[in-house]
């Protein structure tokens, strides 16, 4: 009995280590942030290193598990076999096994120190800078050099050098002055396919470059846990070509239409006034609407997604989030962490006031 | 002798003087009834654990989980990490040091048995304190890392957070107690003839286990207390507004956090080290190899802490020097794994249940400590932190490494313990659905870390190709769950059962089979005299000119004597731990320390100091009242009564 439910076992373990082992370097089609798919110069340095190491992994596993395997079924109990001779050691194979992996690691230790001195560097060639600053819970850039905003959808030219300065908000920000934790808590910025990923530290400005190879659309998000929402702090970045680049950039630096009639323009008077919406949000083109508690709506409808990427821009789903925002995304308004519910707070929005809101938001293009 | 009383103080309490029942329990001072307490206690942490565990994976089992909120699942993650560190496999660990370590060097008690019956009931106090947070408002949700500043201020409200501060300053006073009396016990307290290297290599790594606590938990204690102060006196370590800084909490947090990451694995690698030899009927393969890579882990295990934050933004010059250190720590691991496999090769192998936990221990840790190399990597450890890649890593080395390890020690050490063999069949059984669920629960995460799965978030949109996966990880975490069923069923048919285990029935090696089981209260008749490494198995074996084994005769008599003991060699050991030789010996003339309500008592109050710390300062006065009079009474009473 014992015999037969080891070797039953013996197989089972057989079989599912290799298993594991085939699904890790070969399932991954269709999953959007997937750090081994690398579409950009950054990411494949440090996909390249993993396979080296992953490759080395491998060995010394099958090395391991074969051995474990082979003492299991050469040496197991069996009747009639006499006692084992009593091996106590034996000084050189020691040694042996701790110089080989030792040298095996300082094989593996050259490049990893190589590859780490060169991705802190500085790229210097055509360089684009962005801010990228961490909210509770989305994402805001700027771009210094462009003169424009944007918020959670970060929009890059192909084959240059983005050189992002990670931050959780600016110092002499308004919202910075007096308020006892300002500065917010810790993210970290993360494009899979493009880069792996670098924390955004209160205090600390942190350094990433990215890059994509081609035009697309690369997912990623928040990791560092930045407490309650942390799991709807997502994120996604948009390279496309020069000219595609330039033109969303000519889109983004333009002022609000502002418009006038109807619904849209109840909207926008809401919007600028009694809504108290500028009290948080920027929009571009209005007298001293630029506050950066949330992101800056002038283009919203230029996005495919909102609060912190989570959500399709919908008239149904804008709706819904003004009538209460944390029932939709968990949030703490009270604690000044999230949007507070304006139809509860603050202007008592009605719910004729919030379609007037919406009808406006939906023509930011 | 120097502790006995002529004349017995007024005292407005009796000593308790019951050995069986529930009182006896409240004021045991034998470290055998307080080793079942501390295993008994995390046995039943494990099971909350392990059910918040399972709540964690039905929410994960599916894209957009909709069983628990944000807040709920932050809780549990933050509650289930902390409660299978602090209040599972660190206690376990401890168990089997208290219940072991005496009897393997020949000792009759630890050095301090009143402070080691304190250190349970502290571990007790900080881990009821912690899970009160449920019914006063909510647990807290900053992970078990709990890092700064998202667990501060307007960030973190209610005080879920002060309950894990308090909560873990309670239990770390615990461990360093325990850690302190091992410390005394193993240096002072072994029999004649065992020298440091006889001892068993489970005592060893409890050495270095109880060194890296005592100079591990005052880091995380300055930590905890900091962030205490942050929230609660507006102090400014960790607030970047005004001058602290938030990296500093990580900095004090990994300092211990790595130690505390061996803390956990060695007693489970010392546990390993025994199991192997016996059911191989072959010596350790390098002892001393075996012995010196645990101590050099110990050290090493100083100087890798900021591999936790390679993405924090430290420069390449720290990433560097930590990627080596962190890959060369690597190096007396790999060590032990060879020398496992080199004890066994060759060996006449057993496969009992225990073994088979040890055999898997080697083989899961193997792949926990080979993920764990590629984290090394600094570049591809930017892709891979903070994902199910870590979880994957982490769970491997502490789920299939020191959980496996211990339950490889509870099969192997439960004759000892209660005289009776768990059933082989049912332990099998367990031990093949373990193995299976936990490489079908942390297997996938390698896959969906890599796939940019993060860890900590409650929920995850469709279409991310992670949907498969995590399916296949609730079904195994399922099966581990079944798993621990087949355990439970399978201890308590065997305590209900009648039949009694033989003497020795692994024909083992050391001290602790020379006894009967359970244990006498006074563990040996006589001081047992050590003449070598694994005495017992010498006593029954020699080797001849070819290194086979030869029976020798008489072998395995110690039982004889230790009936007929009379309590006369004892006595060359009393000088040690001031144990009184008169009085009440059970018919052998040994006396042991008197129970006491004292250690209890103190850990009681300073449970309700933290309520006061969280609350009101009242509330703290009269928790304060409570642990003076602990203390007091307990510096008041002798070691052990006139009778």
């Amino acid at each position: 009995m014992q015999r037969r439910l080891g070797g039953r076992g013996r197989r089972l373990r057989l079989a599912v280590i290799p298993a594991v082992l085939v699904f890790l370097a070969s399932c991954a089609s269709h999953a959007p942030q997937d750090s081994l798919k690398a579409h950009g110069p950054v990411a494949r340095k440090e996909d390249h290193l993993y396979f080296i190491v992953f490759g080395i992994a491998t060995a010394v596993f099958v090395l391991v598990v074969g051995l474990l395997i082979a003492t299991v079924v050469l040496h197991r109990h069996r009747p009639g076999r006499p006692d084992p001779i009593q091996v106590h050691g034996n000084t050189k194979l020691e040694i042996g096994w701790t110089v080989i992996p030792a040298l095996l690691l300082v094989g593996v230790a050259f490049p990893t120190i190589f590859t780490i001195f060169d991705l802190a560097k500085e790229p210097t060639k055509n360089v684009l800078p962005v801010e990228v600053y961490g909210h509770m819970w989305w994402w805001e850039y700027r771009y210094p050099t462009l003169g424009i905003s944007t918020a959670n959808e970060m929009h890059i030219p192909v084959k240059t050098p983005v050189r992002l300065s990670l931050r959780t908000i600016e110092p002499g920000l308004p919202a910075a002055k007096g308020e006892e934790f300002a500065a917010g808590v810790i993210h970290s910025f993360w494009v899979p396919p493009l880069a792996g990923k670098q924390d955004v530290v209160p205090g600390r400005v942190n350094k990433l470059t990215i890059e994509a190879d081609e035009p697309g659309t690369w997912r990623g998000q928040c990791a560092e846990y930045c407490n309650l929402s942390h799991a709807n702090m997502r994120l996604r970045v948009i390279s496309q070509t020069q000219s595609d680049f330039q033109a969303w950039v000519a889109q983004q630096a333009k002022p609000v239409v502002v418009p006038q009639s109807g619904d849209a323009a109840a909207g926008y008077k809401l919007f600028t006034g009694r809504g108290t919406c500028i009290g948080c949000h920027t929009m571009q083109g209005v007298e001293g609407a630029t506050a950066r508690v949330g992101p800056n709506l002038t283009h919203l409808m230029g996005r495919d997604m909102f609060a912190g990427d989570t959500f399709d821009i919908t008239p149904e789903n804008l709706n819904r989030w003004i009538h209460n925002p944390s029932a939709m995304k968990p949030m703490r308004p009270e604690q000044g962490t999230g949007m507070p519910n304006l139809t509860a707070t603050g202007p008592h929005l009605t719910d004729a006031e919030i379609n007037q809101l919406v009808a406006f938001l939906t023509t930011l293009k | 002798m120097a502790v006995a009383v002529t004349q017995a103080p007024a005292r407005p309490f009796a000593r308790p003087r019951s050995e069986h029942g529930f009182w006896s329990w409240i004021s045991t001072v034998d470290h055998k009834r307080i080793g079942i307490l501390y295993g008994v206690t995390a046995f039943l942490f494990f099971l909350v654990g392990g059910t918040e565990a399972l709540l964690i994976r039905l929410q994960l089992a599916g894209p957009n989980g909709k069983i628990l909120s944000a807040e709920e699942y932050n809780q549990l993650f933050t509650m289930h990490g902390t409660t299978m560190i602090f209040l599972v496999v660190m206690p376990t660990a401890a168990a089997f040091g208290n219940y072991f370590v005496p009897i393997l060097i020949g000792a009759r008690d630890v050095a301090f048995p009143r402070l080691n019956a304190f250190g349970y009931w502290a571990f007790l106090s900080g881990g009821l304190f912690l899970y009160s947070s449920f019914l006063f408002g909510g647990a807290p949700d900053g992970g078990w890392f709990g890092y700064a500043p998202q667990t501060i201020g307007r960030f973190n409200p209610g005080h879920g957070i002060d309950f894990w501060l308090i909560g873990l300053v309670i239990t770390g006073i615990g461990s360093l107690t325990a850690a302190a009396n091992f410390i005394v016990t193993t240096l002072n307290l072994r029999a004649p003839g065992m020298t440091l290297m006889r001892m068993p290599v489970f005592v060893w790594m409890n050495l270095v286990v109880s060194f890296l606590l005592l100079f591990a938990i005052p880091v995380i204690t300055v930590a905890l207390f900091e962030l205490y102060f942050d929230r609660n006196f507006g102090s400014n370590f960790f607030n970047a507004n005004l001058g602290g800084d938030p990296v500093l909490w990580q900095h004090l947090f990994w300092l211990f956090g790595h130690p505390e990451v061996y803390i956990l694995i060695l007693p489970a690698m010392g546990i390993v080290s025994e199991v192997l030899p016996v059911f191989s009927r072959k010596p350790l393969f390098g002892y001393s190899v075996v012995v010196f890579s645990g101590i050099a882990i110990g050290f090493m295990g100083w100087g890798v802490w900021a591999h936790h934050m390679f993405a924090v933004g430290l420069g390449p010059v720290a990433n560097s020097a930590f990627a080596a250190s962190t890959m060369f720590i690597a190096v007396p691991t790999g060590v032990k794994i060879f020398n496992w496999l080199a004890t066994t090769w060759g060996g006449d192998l057993r496969l009992k249940t225990a073994m088979l936990f040890a055999l898997g221990f080697i083989g899961e840790f193997t792949i926990g400590g080979l993920s764990g190399v590629t984290h090394a990597v600094v570049p591809s450890d930017y892709q891979q932190t903070d994902t199910y890649y870590i979880v994957a890593h982490f769970h491997y080395v502490l789920f299939g490494g020191a959980v496996l390890g211990l339950f490889a020690g509870v099969y192997y050490w439960f004759p000892a313990v209660t005289g009776k063999l768990l059933n082989e069949k049912l332990g099998k059984l367990h031990f093949w659905l373990i193995v299976i669920g936990l490489n079908l629960t942390f297997g996938p995460m390698h896959i969906l870390g890599l796939q940019g799965q993060p860890r900590r978030t409650y929920q995850y949109p469709k279409g991310m190709g992670w949907e498969f996966w995590n399916g296949i990880e609730t079904l195994g975490a399922f099966i581990i769950a079944a798993s621990i069923l087949v355990f439970i069923f399978n201890a308590v048919k065997t305590m209900r059962s009648k039949e009694m285990a033989p003497p020795d029935p692994w024909d083992a090696r050391t001290l602790e089979w020379t006894i009967p089981a359970p244990p006498p209260a006074y563990n040996f008749a006589e001081i047992p005299v050590v003449h070598a490494r694994d005495d017992f198995w010498h006593r029954k074996y020699t080797e001849d000119e070819n290194g086979r084994l030869v029976r020798i005769p008489a072998g395995g008599s110690d039982e004889a004597s230790g009936v007929s003991g009379q309590g006369t060699v004892a006595t060359e050991h009393d000088g040690h731990d001031g144990h009184e030789e008169h009085g009440d010996g059970h018919g052998h003339g040994i006396h042991m320390p008197s129970p006491s309500y004292f250690p209890a008592l103190a850990a009681l109050g300073i449970m309700v100091v933290a309520y006061g710390a969280v609350y009101h300062w009242w509330i703290g006065a009269i928790g304060g009242v409570i642990l003076l009079a602990g203390i007091f009474g307990w510096g008041n009473e002798p070691l052990a009564e006139e009778h």
